[in-house]
């Protein structure tokens, strides 16, 4: 379909990756898509995604669904690693034009992801051929995935950092009754709400992941929070730092004090919070809604709500998984529509993907019985209307350079190695430093 | 005669065989120095080392992106944000601490090594391939082997060496600003001690025997003999090693990327991991690059030491 051949352009980077990296060859060539041989009288249709773990089982599920129900199509789906390597080899895919039909994106990686020269728009007409319309979206998220008055992204969920508890724990602590925590409103509540649950365990009521590499929770943390005050890190625009000094630091200072009060677990790194949660050994715990799986499998006694209102609102960090469409030169028939046609059956087959925690974008499925039975997957959905992305920017969304370089300056905090005015006002350098550099990939759209 | 010169480039052959008698180009000077035998290796030397040398120059000077598209020539802006830029100091110095911090166990060691495994008269192969053993295993494979079964905090074989001998366990190995460097380093000298160890043992093997047998009669005893005779002839493998080793260390990318990823707050991170994050992370080609000639003039004068040494103790034999 696609004929291998290097050009010039190619070949030159190649070169230049070599010499920045040992090894570097390896990525650069390996990141078109492969040309898929079918029978005749069936459509090819590649599609990548970074869904490991147990969101991985769940996708995989989906898309046997999807071939018994599509034997025209001849759906090949790659499974790439997570993080900063996926989008990697996804920008070089679409920037050689031949990336795959279809693709996975974080909503908030959209600005910094050329939008209109690495990714193709989507033909709503041909989506909403398959019953897939704008009014069935969140009207922010649905917004988020345009640029230039195209629609580039179309979400198929949100992923927002919700609070997980453990039922018995809580119940003898006298914070929830009938397996649903008590409300708890404001940052004194929920600092009482620890020591209640510290009360009852002799340890800390909360952990979280605080430390380890490339950790984010801690973005993820004071993300959360600091939107609960109703500040924003950028300018509408994303051009410019709005972060506000005095709510910055209340969060930080409380987030600080929770630590020091031994509240919260100081010394975590990502697998050991999972562990000391899953060991029941803290009642609370700040996390993604994906790990849902884990303690499932576990068979512990928890539940999930979302994430208290400390400082105002009940705003909870989150992103965004989104279908785009990979730039591709000669894009267009039938592979197209097919992709068209995976994004369409995703969306409305989006109740197994909650199984997973996720909660659906497509809002029929928020409605849908069988979603409302899953327990606790249902019982934070109206999150989906307070959900914190990352003002649009290049360097924002997940696995991205703001998250990285933020989540180790705010991970200082939470261990002890950074006073909260010294975070801060590292944090607002390493974002001028982000804010003064232009955006590597612009994007015709943006 | 005439297969000497023949194989590789057609061009030698055609100007050897077809115009003038086999035995006279065979002669001919440029032959003599054998730049007929290595030109396959130079070719692939420019195309390969050179050329990407020089337009990396280039792509340093354009705010070229990693799609390899929508460079525009920037003069030296790079270089400029480079300098001001406080994570590419941080970074470097990382990699120098390291460097210091690992080159030292690792030549002592090594010495030490290949000091017993040459003294020792049992079993010799047992000891040398033992030592040697780790050096051939893949930096992937040493690192996940540290960072889960030794360095885990609280169940780590670190962690219960110091419970059997009554100390707290529980201390971040890789997690803890204080530790994580040095367990970085402590892995590095399992896994490369044994190249230096098998330089030095080579060593160790070419003093001739009469030295020692001389000085024994004239009464030297063991430490004597090691003072006076090994070591100070020794000092030609120990430049070796020591400039071999520093060049190796200031490369140090893998372990960290592995065990750390960096971190704790980059406190590990050396400058080719900052070179990456820059380029294939933050996808900006053009200053990754110019980031990686900043550390390239830095490493060069280290790299020349050794050529430069050799040639003046050339010159001073020659004397």
């Amino acid at each position: 379909m696609h004929p291998p051949h290097v050009s010039r352009r190619r070949a030159l980077a190649g070169g230049a990756g070599a010499l920045v990296a040992a090894g570097a060859l390896g990525p650069l060539s390996g990141c078109a898509a492969p040309a898929t041989a079918v029978g005749p009288g069936r459509t090819a249709l590649r599609y990548w995604h970074l869904f490991g773990g147990g969101d991985g089982v769940t996708m995989q599920a989906m898309l046997a669904d999807f071939r018994a129900a599509h034997p025209g199509i001849a759906l090949e789906a790659a499974t790439l690693q997570w993080g900063a390597p996926y989008y990697t080899k996804l920008g070089m895919a679409g920037a050689g034009g031949r990336a795959p039909e279809l693709a996975v994106l974080h909503l908030a990686r959209l600005a910094g992801f050329a939008p209109g020269r690495l990714l193709d728009p989507f033909d709503l007409g041909l989506l909403a051929e398959h019953g897939i319309l704008e009014q069935d979206f969140p009207p922010e998220i649905w917004r988020r995935g345009q640029a230039g008055g195209k629609q580039y992204a179309v979400p198929l969920d949100t992923h927002p950092f919700v609070l997980y508890f453990q039922t018995e724990i809580c119940e003898k602590a006298g914070l929830a009754a009938g397996g649903r925590l008590k409300p708890i409103s404001g940052a004194e509540q929920f600092a009482d709400a620890l020591r209640a649950a510290k009360k009852a365990t002799g340890r800390p009521g909360l952990v979280t992941e605080t430390l380890g590499p490339d950790c984010i929770t801690p973005w993820r943390l004071f993300s959360t929070f600091y939107a609960q005050t109703g500040g924003t890190v950028l300018s509408a625009d994303g051009k410019h730092l709005a972060l506000d000094d005095t709510k910055a630091l209340r969060v930080l200072e409380y987030l600080a004090n929770l630590v020091e009060e031994e509240l919260m677990v100081r010394r975590a790194d990502y697998p050991a919070c999972v562990g000391i949660f899953n060991e029941g050994r803290t009642a609370f715990h700040l996390n993604g809604e994906w790990e849902i799986t884990t303690y499932r499998g576990a068979g512990i006694p928890f539940s999930m709500t979302r994430v208290p209102a400390l400082f105002g609102s009940a705003a909870a960090q989150a992103d965004c998984h989104t279908f785009v469409l990979p730039h591709q030169a000669d894009r267009g028939g039938a592979p197209n529509e097919a992709a068209h046609t995976l994004v369409a059956w995703m969306l409305r087959n989006s109740v197994a993907w909650a199984e997973g925690g996720h909660v659906p974008a497509y809002r029929p499925v928020l409605d849908d019985p069988a979603y409302l039975a899953l327990k606790p997957q249902s019982e934070y959905r109206d999150v989906i209307d307070d959900v914190a992305l990352d003002d649009p920017a290049w360097f924002a969304g997940s696995a991205s350079r703001l998250w990285i370089e933020l989540g180790a300056v705010f991970s200082g905090v939470l261990t002890g190695s950074r006073t909260p005015r010294g975070a801060l006002s590292e944090a607002k350098a390493r974002l001028h430093g982000l804010l003064g550099t232009r955006n590597p990939l612009p994007g015709a759209a943006s | 005669m005439t297969s000497t010169a023949a194989p590789p480039p057609p061009v030698a052959k055609r100007t050897g065989t077809a115009r003038r008698p086999a035995a006279r180009s065979v002669r001919r000077p440029w032959t003599e120095h054998g730049l007929v035998f290595v030109a396959p290796f130079l070719a692939v030397y420019a195309v390969f080392l050179i050329w990407p040398l020089i337009s990396g120059v280039g792509i340093s000077l354009t705010s070229e992106n990693i799609t390899g598209s929508g460079g525009e020539f920037v003069g030296l802006d790079n270089y400029a944000e480079a300098i001001r830029d406080g994570e590419v100091w941080s970074s470097l110095w990382n990699t120098v601490w390291f460097t210091v911090l690992s080159t030292v166990p690792l030549v002592l060691v090594g010495l030490g090594l290949a000091l017993l495994a040459h003294q020792l008269r049992v079993v010799q192969w047992l000891w040398r391939l033992s030592w040697f053993a780790p050096f051939l295993l893949p930096s992937g494979v040493v690192c996940l082997l540290f960072a889960q079964m030794v360095f885990p905090s609280g169940f780590g074989l670190a962690d219960q060496l110091l419970a059997s001998v009554g100390l707290e366990p529980g201390i971040g190995w890789l997690s803890d600003e204080r530790y994580a460097m040095l367990s970085v380093v402590a892995t590095t000298v399992w896994w490369t001690v044994g190249f230096n160890f098998l330089l030095y043992l080579a060593a160790l093997q070419a003093v001739p025997a009469h030295l020692y047998e001389a000085a024994e009669l004239d009464g030297a005893g063991a430490w004597k003999r090691l003072a006076h005779i090994t070591l100070p002839l020794l000092r030609r493998t120990t430049v070796l090693v020591v400039v071999l080793q520093v060049l190796a260390s200031l490369k140090i990318f893998d372990q960290v990327y592995i065990m750390t990823g960096g971190g704790p707050d980059d406190s590990t991170r050396p400058i080719l991991q900052y070179v990456y994050q820059q380029g294939f992370t933050g996808y900006r080609i053009g200053y990754a690059s110019a980031v990686s000639y900043i550390f390239f003039a830095l490493i060069l004068p280290v790299s020349l030491v050794r050529p430069l040494s050799a040639r003046r103790r050339a010159e001073e034999a020659a004397k």
